[in-house]
């Protein structure tokens, strides 16, 4: 059976940060299970959420990411006993500060995805995309990471200028 | 400058059917650092290894990308053929394309982009990889049993037969869990005890095993083939070593009316007592709790007449050291007591069987026990209540197990086959009695299994009825059982005399405690986590630490020691060399960088950060930095993303090689 898939003006970029343990695992029997998904999910994989820097959401969004997704093991089934506790905590602390830097947290998704949960790894990247579809591009970031890749040398004018503002 | 070989796999049709793999191949071969692209039907076959393996060579190439499956199926088996023709194995890397990917999307077109981006992801990712050298550690060839039931008792014996040193830890003052407990075994009902306590014997006389009964594990530190347990031995006021068994301080002491949990409470022991006669090691202990003695200060009969001098109301408990370099995790299982709505467990009681309120519902361990020619009635089934013969008995399957509504989902797996024993052991004691079973649907399959099952039927006149039980009541001396026949779809209302009730096989209470001290994973039920369920079925994910039996889910005997073998099977592979290799996915410390905060020590689960002095070439302190020990460090890396000075790295997931990746989109 195949459906004509419908074509989108937009089609967002999403990047996954994922665990290895978990939720890596459950994309992995997602396939196994040949569940479908839209394709726009990139899956980047770590040992465990605890690995993830937050630095690595900024640097995405300045990469064009449109929507990230930051999932791993479910409470208490961490596979190094602690690193998603870590990461939970890091992660609540950070989204506080990417809400008040005017970030739309609908653009990051958390979750506990496990190795037995193809079916909620489907639905937690048809969601994400599906919502930042919705929500068009996101440019602020990708635009402050051009602005700071001048484009001249180091003593262009336009440098110039910006130091003697300083 | 590298010089990237990457290599598409078809996998059959697997990938090739979505993914256009020859464009996948010829637009990674424009990718900057790539000197060499292609594709291949089975990448993983032997042509295909030989493919890489001679491109590796012909094309000097410093780094490998195969795109292909997940590298949870493969990675060990491109990086094991790129170190063949002497690369490190950690500059090659996998891209999934195939679960990720082919697998999961239709649109070709989608699916070969997708496809392009994931190569290009791992091809800049790679670029940064840094050999790794393999890291050693040496093996300490002896192993730790925690848990004395038949699986503790087979994995010490076969390791100790194989010539290693074994510790066994047991809780309870004797080792043999429940198999010691049970009348006769299923599906050849021959005496448990029989082929139980030679076992037991020839564990306590092996030459090659420390027994520790009445111990309990404190702390476990260090790491495969190194871990320092200390070990809690608790007070028996026994002495171990002078006591000789005569056993007259059990039949002197003034305290007999203690319930006897072995026997389920069917009958009393003394206060001094060994769980059950045939008890190993064969060393009362004194229940202090329930000891005039150390109730009143007054007493000391046992210590008056032990002709040895063993009492020693005075002993405390001590803490051992052992050092082993593996651990078989036997802890077993316990039955969900109806009595009971314990905190924490998720069934949500029983009210409807009347909470155990009902001295005649009882539950399959009692059974075993009524049934078991040692027990308390010496093997004539007596219901408790009046000691009455019962002549209707019902049987109950699945209480607890298999209801998402009670909170556990799972099957017990051992109750229809104990059940049908049951019915046979009654009918073959009770000749005029008769046996009612209200199971939801047989679930026997193992050799002999279903042959066992219907001779409970055809031969011992069982009566299945197939449906549930809503209600439980007293009247009079009966206790009417009401309930539904699906097949037919009718009530039933039977009046029995006794109730047997099987009960959900649950994890040990504390059995999380005991994990965490372990670095172990556990379920959502408590069941210890194996690392594959398939494939790594009695290893743990955590390394050097095996499981055996019920602990990690339902078993019945031949499974628990075909599991228990497989455990001790396990550890003499490890002991079979002096040292051992672990992959080098660890973290590193900076070392100038490091400012000595210790973050990085208060996240890390395993304990694998200490402390380092940096001295100058006079020997004056510079500063103390941290310092991660390869040989603990499990690689997860949450020391690198808290270190607030980036001076931890995780090799194989550097700043480095992820910022790569991110940059490829
Ligand atoms: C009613 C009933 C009837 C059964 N009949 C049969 C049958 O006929 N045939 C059959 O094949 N199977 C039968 N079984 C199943 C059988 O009992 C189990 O397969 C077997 O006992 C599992 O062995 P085990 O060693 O894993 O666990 P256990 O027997 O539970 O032993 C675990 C041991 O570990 C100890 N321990 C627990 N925690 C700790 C700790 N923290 N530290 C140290 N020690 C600890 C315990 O004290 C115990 O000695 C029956 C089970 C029941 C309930
Ligand atoms: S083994 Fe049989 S009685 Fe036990 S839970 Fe499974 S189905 Fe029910
Ligand atoms: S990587 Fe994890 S286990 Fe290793 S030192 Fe860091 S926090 Fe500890």
């Amino acid at each position: 059976m195949h459906t004509e898939k419908p074509k989108h003006d937009f089609e967002p970029k999403i990047i996954a940060f994922v665990c290895t343990w978990c939720t890596y695992a459950g994309a992995d029997l997602a396939g196994t299970s040949r569940m479908q998904y839209p394709a726009n999910v990139r899956v980047l994989k770590f040992p465990c959420t605890g690995r993830i820097d937050p630095v690595f959401i900024i640097k995405a969004f300045q990469q064009g990411a449109d929507g990230i997704l930051i999932s791993g093991c479910h409470p208490g089934d961490c596979h190094y006993i602690s690193g998603n506790y870590h990461a939970r905590r890091r992660f609540a602390a950070f989204r506080k500060l990417l809400e008040f830097i005017g970030v739309d947290l609908n653009r990051i998704q958390f979750s506990w995805v496990s190795a037995a949960e193809g079916g909620k790894w489907v639905d937690v990247v048809t969601d994400l995309t599906e919502r930042v579809r919705t929500m068009g591009p996101m440019v602020e970031f990708k635009d402050l990471a051009l602005e700071e890749q001048w484009s001249g040398g180091l003593n262009s004018p336009d440098l110039q200028e910006i130091y003697e503002a300083m | 400058m590298s010089r990237i070989g990457v290599f598409i796999c078809h996998c059959g049709e697997n990938i090739s059917r979505t993914v256009d793999v020859e464009l996948v191949a010829s637009t990674a071969s424009q990718f900057p650092g790539v000197a060499f692209a292609t594709d291949y039907k089975y990448m993983c076959s032997d042509p295909g290894q030989s493919l890489i393996k001679k491109a590796v060579s012909e094309h000097r190439l410093t780094h490998v990308v195969v795109a292909a499956c997940s590298p949870r199926m493969h990675e060990r088996t491109f990086r094991k053929a790129v170190e063949q023709v002497g690369l490190n194995p950690f500059l090659c890397e996998m891209a999934n394309i195939r679960e990720h990917c082919s697998w999961v999307h239709e649109d070709r077109e989608e699916a070969t982009q997708k496809a392009i981006e994931i190569v290009g992801m791992l091809v800049e990712r790679v670029k940064k990889n840094r050999v790794l050298p393999t890291i050693t550690v040496p093996v300490t060839k002896r192993a730790l049993v925690i848990g004395g039931g038949i699986a503790g008792i087979q994995a010490a014996l076969d390791i100790a037969d194989a010539g290693h040193q074994v510790v066994l830890v047991e809780r309870e003052p004797s080792i043999g869990g429940h198999m010691a407990q049970l009348s006769e075994t299923f599906p050849t009902l021959d005496c448990s005890q029989c082929i139980m306590t030679p076992k037991m014997v020839d564990l306590a006389n092996h030459p090659n095993i420390i027994m520790h009964t009445y111990s309990e594990i404190e702390q476990v530190d260090g790491y495969i083939g190194n871990f320092q347990v200390t070990i809690r031995k608790k007070a028996r006021s026994v002495d171990e070593n002078k006591c000789t068994g005569c056993g007259i301080c059990m039949t002197k002491c003034p305290q007999k009316k203690i319930p006897n949990i072995f026997d389920r409470n069917l009958g009393t022991r003394t206060a001094i007592y060994v769980p059950f006669p045939q008890a190993v090691p064969n060393v009362p202990v004194i229940d202090r709790e329930n000891c005039t003695m150390f109730k009143t200060g007054k007493c000391g009969v046992c210590q008056k007449v032990c002709g040895p001098g063993a009492i020693d109301f005075n002993q405390q408990d001590t803490l051992i050291v052992e050092p082993v370099g593996a651990i078989v995790v036997a802890t077993g299982f316990e039955l969900y007591d109806i009595t009971e709505k314990p905190k924490g467990s998720p069934i949500k009681g029983y009210g409807e069987f009347g909470h155990g309120k009902i001295p005649d519902v009882i539950d399959g361990l009692t059974f075993e026990r009524l049934a078991s020619a040692s027990g308390p009635t010496g093997g004539k089934i007596l219901r408790p209540s009046d000691g009455k013969e019962p002549k209707q008995v019902v049987f109950i399957q699945c209480v607890g197990s298999r209801s998402r509504e009670k909170g556990i989902s799972y099957c017990s797996k051992i109750c229809c086959m104990y059940t049908a024993k049951h019915t046979m052991l009654y009918h073959h004691k009770v000749h005029d009695g008769q046996a009612y079973v209200f199971f939801m649907d047989a679930r026997v399959p193992g050799k002999s299994y279903d042959e066992f099952w219907r001779r409970a039927i055809e031969e011992e006149e069982a009566v299945y009825i197939r449906g549930m039980v809503s209600r439980l009541y007293q009247k009079g001396d009966k206790i009417v059982v009401m309930g539904s026949d699906i097949s037919v779809g009718v009530q039933v209302e039977i009046e029995a005399d006794l109730v047997v009730l099987a009960t959900a096989v649950q994890p040990r209470k504390g059995a999380d405690a005991l994990a965490q001290k372990l670095g172990i994973s556990y379920d959502k039920y408590h069941f210890y986590s194996e690392a594959h369920a398939k494939l790594k079925p009695v290893e743990c994910a955590t390394a050097g630490i095996y499981l055996a039996g019920a602990c990690q889910g339902p078993k019945d005997i031949p499974d628990t020691v075909s599991q228990a073998s497989a455990a001790a099977a396990k550890v003499m592979t490890l002991f079979s060399k002096d040292k051992l290799e672990r992959e080098p996915i660890v973290a590193r410390v900076k070392e100038n960088n490091c400012v000595g905060c210790f973050a990085c020590r208060k996240v890390c689960a395993y304990g694998a950060v200490e402390e380092k002095e940096i001295r100058d070439r006079q020997g004056n302190l510079i500063k103390m930095v941290a310092y991660v020990n390869p040989g603990v460090c499990a690689g997860c890396g949450t020391c690198q993303a808290t270190c607030p000075s980036k001076s931890v790295e995780l090799d194989g997931y550097t700043d480095e090689q992820i910022v790569a990746m991110i940059e490829a989109l």
